[in-house]
């Protein structure tokens, strides 16, 4: 018995090589969507982290009058200072500016009675990109402190020590690849991505839009199980699936080389090998995409439905992706065993340029193909109905 | 040969079901056109999808070449052509890719494929639209496209849904020639229809189809004196009891 599957299959290439919109999809937007939001994504980190650290700082200064050498101390330390504006709550919430310093007219009183004389900073915390400059002022203000506090103690003939039992000292141990790996956290779900856009508009075709065309019922009605058509229709989906991901994988390859990262202190081990290892990991993936969006094109009730339903799949495989963006974790060796969980991290450790271990792509790869099999179960049931063909 | 021995099918929830075919049963003989004649909603077509294994049957059975259409469903449709109501020929593909997908579908040796095409489509007339995407075909070119499909396995019995809905004249009467020929070769062929002058001009057996039921059959003849009428239309009306099904 030959494999009649091939057949459908062959079929089903040969009429979505001729759809313009598939076409789009499979060879255009899907694997251009992930390295272009990449492109745009870190163009703005770049340039953000660029102005943030070489910009002076500005401060506007309420009250620079009553303190004049501590604001000299914060013009050393590159601190532009400017004249207070008219109301500084305002002007904060107008995002004016990203923090305001007021010195309060007991300032010189306080100092000169060797008390804790007060100065206000007023800012938004829930505002992410003041945090920077207001991290900055603060430190800036500490240390005059300290420094302050030092030169009192000196001059009563205690050493400076003896308030500071414990001196911190911070060792960043993170190298520029682990760096812009939390940059990169968002690459393998955008991988996922491009797995499940890249079959979708053949699964819904090959099925939903059978069915709405009504060449589902001649179709069956041919001396072949309903399950091998099905089999044929998903392995045409994930065929395109993988296309589609081989593009992306190229453009990635492609696109990491031309933007010189290394500048910014951002360094991709992404080499070829790791690209012909990811395309690899992912082909198991494909075959889930794929028997899933057919499953749910065969079980909606209409092509409009299944478009629908089978978008709104594309959000799942994004949910441990944006889990471990959030919240990283360290793997332990179940994780391997779910589906696209497990290869987040896998992912990860390629992009690092970090060497593959082979166990945890070794469950990755079978979990994974157990669930392909369970989900194409689910879709020869759902091909098995009798209201399949049965078109309104 | 078909036999069909008191089918049974009904829809919808088990509360209040539809009983769209309640007690069917006739015979189609090989060498002879038979004729499923019935109003709009009678249950021609659930009949037909039963027949060609598209549906199973609550009750009862059919047997084609003596396989039965539950069971041993795929000998079934090797023996089966079916031009099903719905043509659905695939738009992006041309006349000849759709013939040559259902001949590969029916385990036609890649050999044997072209040949049959050809001779198809000289039967059909289809050497115009052979290599034509069949987007934008007319009627009746569809009909003969899925026509040629239905054909291409060369199948001992012929079903066909309503082959001549919305056909003009000159389709209609190349597609009954095509008919009679199918009887030559001693086809078994089953076709359905509520053109009441249409059976009687082809068909050897006419079962009339009424509200699920098989309420008369034989040939013309026998149904115009059944029916007490000399005018075939008038003794189908007295035959299925009422004209409300005409209308619906």
């Amino acid at each position: 018995m030959k494999m009649r599957w091939l057949t459908v299959f062959w079929k089903e290439v040969k009429e979505n090589l001729r759809d313009r919109r598939t076409m789009m999809t499979t060879f255009v937007v899907s694997p251009m969507l992930g390295p272009v939001l990449f492109a745009v994504l870190i163009g703005m980190l770049l340039s953000l982290e660029k102005d943030r650290s070489e910009k002076p700082l500005e401060l506007p200064v309420v009250g620079a009058q009553y303190a004049p050498n501590f604001v000299a101390f914060l013009e050393q330390h590159g601190v532009k200072v400017l004249p207070p504006p008219k109301n500084s709550e305002l002007a904060i919430k107008a995002r004016d500016f990203d923090t305001v310093l007021r010195i309060s007219a007991e300032f010189p009183k306080q100092w000169r009675a060797g008390n804790s004389a007060e100065v206000e900073l007023l800012f938004d915390p829930s505002r992410q990109t003041a945090m920077r400059a207001i991290a900055r002022t603060q430190g800036l203000i500490e240390s005059y402190s300290r420094q302050m506090g030092s030169l009192r103690l000196l001059a009563r003939g205690v050493n400076p020590e003896a308030i500071r039992p414990i001196e911190l000292r911070q060792t960043d141990l993170s190298t520029p690849e682990s760096r812009s790996s939390q940059v990169l956290g968002m690459l393998p779900y955008l991988l996922f991505l491009t797995l499940f856009m890249g079959g979708m508009s053949m699964a819904i075709d090959a099925t939903a839009g059978e069915r709405e065309r009504q060449s589902l019922e001649p179709l069956l009605i041919n001396p072949l199980a309903r399950g091998e058509i099905m089999f044929g229709k998903v392995a045409a989906s994930g065929a395109f699936a993988l296309t589609s991901l081989a593009l992306t994988l190229l453009l990635y390859l492609i696109g990491f080389k031309l933007v010189p990262l290394e500048q910014f202190g951002m360094k991709l081990a992404l080499t070829a090998q790791g690209c012909l290892f990811l395309f690899l990991l992912l082909i198991p993936l494909a075959l889930v995409a794929s028997a899933a969006q057919t499953a749910l094109a065969a079980f909606s009730k209409s092509f409009r439905e299944a478009q629908s339903q089978v978008s709104l799949l594309m959000l799942i495989p994004a949910l441990p992706s944006m889990m471990l963006m959030l919240n990283p974790i360290k793997p332990l060796l179940w994780f391997y065993a779910v589906p696209f969980f497990g290869h987040n991290f896998i992912i990860e450790r390629v992009v690092r340029g970090e060497a593959i271990e082979t166990i945890p792509a070794l469950i990755a790869t079978s979990s994974s193909m157990l669930f392909a099999m369970v989900l194409l179960f689910v879709a020869s049931r759902m091909y098995r109905r009798e209201s399949l063909a049965v078109s309104a | 040969m078909i036999v069909v021995e008191n089918l049974y099918k009904s829809f919808g929830d088990k509360k209040n079901p539809v009983h769209a075919v309640a007690g069917v049963s006739f015979t189609a003989p090989d060498g002879q056109i038979t004729g499923l004649l019935g109003p709009n909603g009678a249950g021609k077509t659930t009949t037909m999808r039963m027949l060609y294994t598209l549906m199973a049957p609550d009750q009862g059975r059919v047997l084609v070449d003596g396989f039965d259409a539950v069971r041993q469903a795929t000998e079934v449709r090797t023996r089966l052509g079916v031009l099903p109501d719905a043509r659905g020929l695939y738009k992006r593909l041309t006349a000849r890719e759709n013939i040559e997908y259902f001949a590969r579908l029916q385990g036609i040796p890649e050999a044997l494929i072209s040949e049959r095409v050809a001779n198809l489509s000289q039967r059909l007339d289809l050497a115009e639209i052979l290599d034509r995407r069949t987007e934008g075909f007319s009627n009746g070119q569809r009909v003969k496209t899925a026509l040629a499909r239905t054909l291409v396995h060369d199948p001992k019995n012929v079903i066909l849904d309503e082959p001549t809905n919305g056909l003009d004249v000159m389709s209609t009467r190349s597609l009954r020639k095509v008919m009679l020929g199918l009887r030559e070769e001693g086809r078994c062929v089953l076709f359905s229809s509520h053109i009441m002058q249409e059976v009687a001009a082809l068909c050897d057996t006419i079962v009339v189809i009424a509200k699920g039921r098989v309420v008369a059959s034989g040939t013309a003849e026998a149904l115009r004196e059944l029916g007490g009428s000399s005018n075939l239309e008038d003794a189908f009306v007295k035959i299925i009891g009422s004209d409300e099904g005409l209308m619906a």
